[in-house]
């Protein structure tokens, strides 16, 4: 109790959720049939972890209800029960609960009391209905959460379920034997009943057989104790407290006055299978006391309850921690030679200045890569939860399917995995729910009845690639446009390419299901993905084949703090064009351009006619007269899926660039996508590549 | 808004208010708001920007955006010279905590301790001058001393329609 054991609570709820996700993950590996007692091993491992944190940590509500789950584990892993899908469907509920419980505390929140007492009842019926042992399968009320007296942790009280009435005998019996030395260590026994006379009514009884005669009395040492009723309803952790100074110079002892009722006993209700949103459908018996009726799936409230939490800290590799401490020495020893050949410096030096200088560089390059790859992380913290929410929606929807995940140790900036998780969510249910088909439908394509989705991450050129690829029935082009039109959103009488009608299905307000459904099918969600990809300077492409599938991939920038750029000049002013987007660079006359309906302005790029956006014009640029108006250089860029080229007046190098935020002190400008420091120490912006190409189509 | 504020405040409290000059008219601010005042420097220029959006600068590794305060209240343009001062003022914003902005200004004059209860509303121009933007007036020696709201006057919300600002100076006549 003299320890404060906030400071170790992060560490505890992380590792938690870890443990959790290794159950999680456990758990849907399991295949029933053929269970591999390694992974009950591991699952059992991370319950009983949990279980003894959460018990030295005082959540005894966590602690008693994985110790239920921990005992069905044990049964499984000692073959004396069998691993069957209810069972494991009752476990991932659990896994859910006890995710939502540790949210709870973690945000200091009230538990939601009702949730957990149903997942309880459900485990315990589990427990109970099959247990095949016997002499094992302990009566299920034994772990009802435990009552009163026990609860340690504040943020836990109000879970005590509101019917248990407070007795009005509720309080404390306290022995209060204090040792001899309590008065030398300048503590008063007055005091401390004074303090527990605020909490309650207190009376006392004091015991003074053990005072010695007059004769053999020492003043100082104390031989009194005291029997104390406190009639309150406080906690034992706030009695305790008061005791807190004492605790090593006493003897203390506490007792609940009355036993407040059993919490509650799992009544034998019949089983009925109630529809939870995303979870699967989990056995339950007696319904809980309050109803949430607002009860979010727990997939979604642990996304939007995690999201904030996990921004504060990081996991990273040890090894990049090393390389990052390697590097930091080389750059101190660089700098102290640096700071030697300066002392004395004379000319016959410079050379030697020369390669320190070049060593600097050196170093300090390896240092800003060790220090970028510390933000990086691998997707597969993203990927890692999909197989559950795949697993729960294709149980919820009857489809047969599987989820292949690939490349998920490739690495991205930490900011792009927390971004990127919302868009995927919601892409990867569209694909389950409108994707694939039903089995019977599939069975009738002559497709196999096992459907498959592909999550992908790859990196290529500057970018990651992120692949969803499914094998369901596709995107109907007619139907598509059939839909736009009738919802108005495109003219009857306009000509769209394939592609073009792919995109359609990010306007907002689209959709073409039949049947609205709780999974998707609002027509909201797809423009905020694409606008969540868009604000991570990434885009989405869709390619998809009516009967064979559907393919969504997204392109991101690796990182969003440092960016490679090609620095071009116009007039007086100096931009900076993102070099991932350059596909080529070239000299041009004015004669070169060809101007189309006198206005837009093209130039044939071998056998291409690439529209040009002239900086000068676009930026509204007027310093550096142009004096060489007839010369320019054209950077042909990619943006938005179509060619385009940049009129510049000279390029003038390639740079690393750190990028700062102009809406940091000022707002989003249209056609920047940030702004940077040259060496020089002035300021140059750098170019949004797709928001110049949709500016100059404006 | 403010001018209720004001009234709140103890009469007696003294604010000091840094004063610069803008085309022979002398303005204030809230010393408090002020972070730092540098030489005029060249500017990136922002492209598109309304004409009182100078550019943006570095100071010290962030980019902030520099106001001409003469475009701001359409007084006739004037060349930076070495005199002309650039002062970083911090903007409270309601939405993201602070902005730093600096204003561009002939120069720097005095910083003067001024009694609230000698801060004068502005009176009404009607709709011929904007006078949300003004915190106060006050007269120190004989001259007309106009205290801006910087927290209104730099509001990176409504630079786009700062363009259509009335022309504050225009107050300073009288």
């Amino acid at each position: 109790m003299s320890i404060d054991m906030s400071q170790f609570h992060q560490v505890f709820f992380e590792e938690c959720f870890e443990g959790l996700e290794a159950m999680e993950s456990g758990l849907l590996s399991l295949d029933i049939g053929d269970i591999d007692s390694e992974v009950i091993n591991t699952i059992f491992r991370a319950a009983h972890s949990i279980k003894g944190g959460s018990g030295t940590f005082g959540f005894t509500v966590v602690a008693g209800y994985t110790h239920i789950m921990e005992t069905l584990l044990d049964e499984m892993r000692d073959g004396r029960r069998q691993v069957t899908k209810p069972a494991v469907d009752v476990l991932l509920g659990s896994v859910d609960c006890l995710r939502e419980m540790l949210t709870s505390i973690q945000n200091e929140e009230d538990v939601n009391a009702a949730s957990v007492a149903k997942h309880q009842t459900a485990l315990e019926a589990e427990l109970n209905g099959t247990a095949g042992g016997g002499e094992h399968s302990v009566p299920a009320h034994e772990f009802a959460p435990a009552p009163a007296p026990v609860v340690t942790a504040p943020s836990i009280i109000e879970e005590q379920p509101e019917e248990d009435e407070i007795d009005e005998e509720q309080g404390w019996k306290i022995s209060f034997c204090p040792y001899l030395n309590l008065l030398q260590t300048g503590n008063d026994p007055v005091r401390l009943f004074r303090e527990l006379s605020k909490l309650g009514e207190l009376t006392s009884n004091v015991n003074i057989q053990d005072i010695p005669p007059f004769s053999e009395l020492e003043p100082e040492e104390c031989n009194i104790s005291w029997e104390l009723k406190l009639v309150s309803g406080v906690l034992e952790a706030e009695v305790r407290e008061i005791f807190s100074f004492v605790e090593d110079d006493c003897a203390l002892e506490f007792a609940p006055l009355a036993k407040p009722k059993k919490v509650k006993k799992p009544k034998p209700a019949p089983v009925i299978i109630e529809e939870v949103k995303v979870a699967p459908p989990v056995a339950e018996s007696a319904p809980p006391p309050v109803v949430s009726a607002a009860k979010k799936p727990p997939v979604e409230a642990d996304a939007s309850k995690n999201a904030p939490k996990a921004s504060s800290s990081i996991r990273v590799d040890t090894d990049k921690i090393d390389t990052l401490i390697n590097m930091v020495g080389e750059v101190v020893i660089t700098q102290s030679m640096l700071g030697l050949i300066g002392e004395n410096f004379s000319m016959d030096k410079v050379g030697q200045l020369k390669r320190g200088l070049a060593q600097l560089e050196r170093h300090t390059r390896d240092l800003q890569q060790s220090v970028m790859n510390i933000r990086m992380l691998p997707i597969s913290f993203v990927f890692s939860r999909f197989p559950r929410l795949v697993h729960d929606i294709s149980t919820k929807l009857d489809k047969k399917i599987t989820l292949k995940l690939v490349g998920e140790n490739t690495e991205v900036d930490k900011a792009v995995v927390e971004l990127i998780n919302d868009p995927l969510v919601h892409l990867i249910r569209n694909s389950l729910d409108h994707g694939i088909e039903m089995p019977a439908d599939r069975i009738a394509a002559g497709k196999p009845e096992m459907g498959t989705i592909e999550l992908k991450a790859y990196h290529r050129g500057g970018h990651i690639v992120i692949e969803i690829v499914d094998d369901g029935r596709g995107l109907d082009k007619n139907k598509l446009l059939s839909k736009a039109i009738e919802k108005g959103l495109v003219e009857e009488s306009v000509i769209m390419s394939e592609k073009q009608i792919f995109e359609l299905i990010f306007m907002p307000g689209f959709s073409t299901a039949e049947q609205l459904t709780d999974i998707s099918g609002r027509g909201v969600g797809m423009d905020v993905v694409r606008r969540n990809i868009q604000s991570l300077g990434g885009n989405i492409d869709i390619i998809s084949e009516l009967g064979k599938g559907t393919t969504i991939a997204i392109h991101l920038p690796l990182t969003l703090a440092i960016l490679d750029g090609q620095s071009v000049a116009v007039g007086d002013e100096t931009y900076i064009v993102p070099l991932v987007s350059i596909i080529e660079s070239i000299n041009i006359t004015e004669k070169m351009l060809n101007k189309v309906a006198g206005k837009g302005e093209t130039f044939k790029l071998r056998n291409e006619y690439l529209p040009i956006i002239r900086m000068r014009e676009i930026f509204n640029v007027k310093s550096g007269a142009a004096t060489k108006s007839n010369e320019g250089v054209i950077v042909v860029v990619e943006g938005q899926g179509a060619l385009c080229g940049f009129l510049v007046d000279e390029l003038l190098g390639q740079q690393q660039v750190v990028i700062k935020s102009l809406e940091a002190n000022y707002r989003r400008v249209e056609g920047v996508s940030g702004a940077t420091i040259l060496g020089d120490g002035s300021v140059a912006l750098i170019l949004d590549v797709p928001g110049l190409v949709r500016l100059s189509v404006r | 808004m403010t001018t209720d504020e004001t009234k709140q405040i103890d009469p007696k409290q003294i604010e000091q208010f840094l004063t610069f000059e803008l085309a022979n008219e002398v303005y204030g601010v809230e010393i408090l708001k002020v972070q730092e005042i540098r030489g005029w420097e060249a500017v990136r220029v922002i492209p598109n920007a309304p004409s009182f959006i100078k550019g943006v600068l570095n100071l010290r590794g962030s980019v902030i955006p520099i106001v001409d305060l003469r475009e701001r209240f359409s007084l006739e343009h004037c060349d930076y010279t070495h005199k002309t001062v650039v002062i970083v003022l911090c903007i409270k914003h309601h939405r993201t905590d602070t902005f730093v902005m600096g204003i561009v200004a002939d120069a720097v004059s005095d910083v003067l301790d001024i009694k609230t209860s000698e801060i004068k509303k502005a009176p009404n121009f009607g709709s011929q001058l904007d006078t949300r933007y003004m915190r106060g007036m006050h007269v120190y020696k004989q001259n007309m001393i106009m205290l801006l709201d910087v927290d209104k006057l730099l509001n990176p919300d409504e630079v786009d329609d700062m363009d259509a600002i009335s022309d504050l100076a225009d107050a300073a006549e009288f």
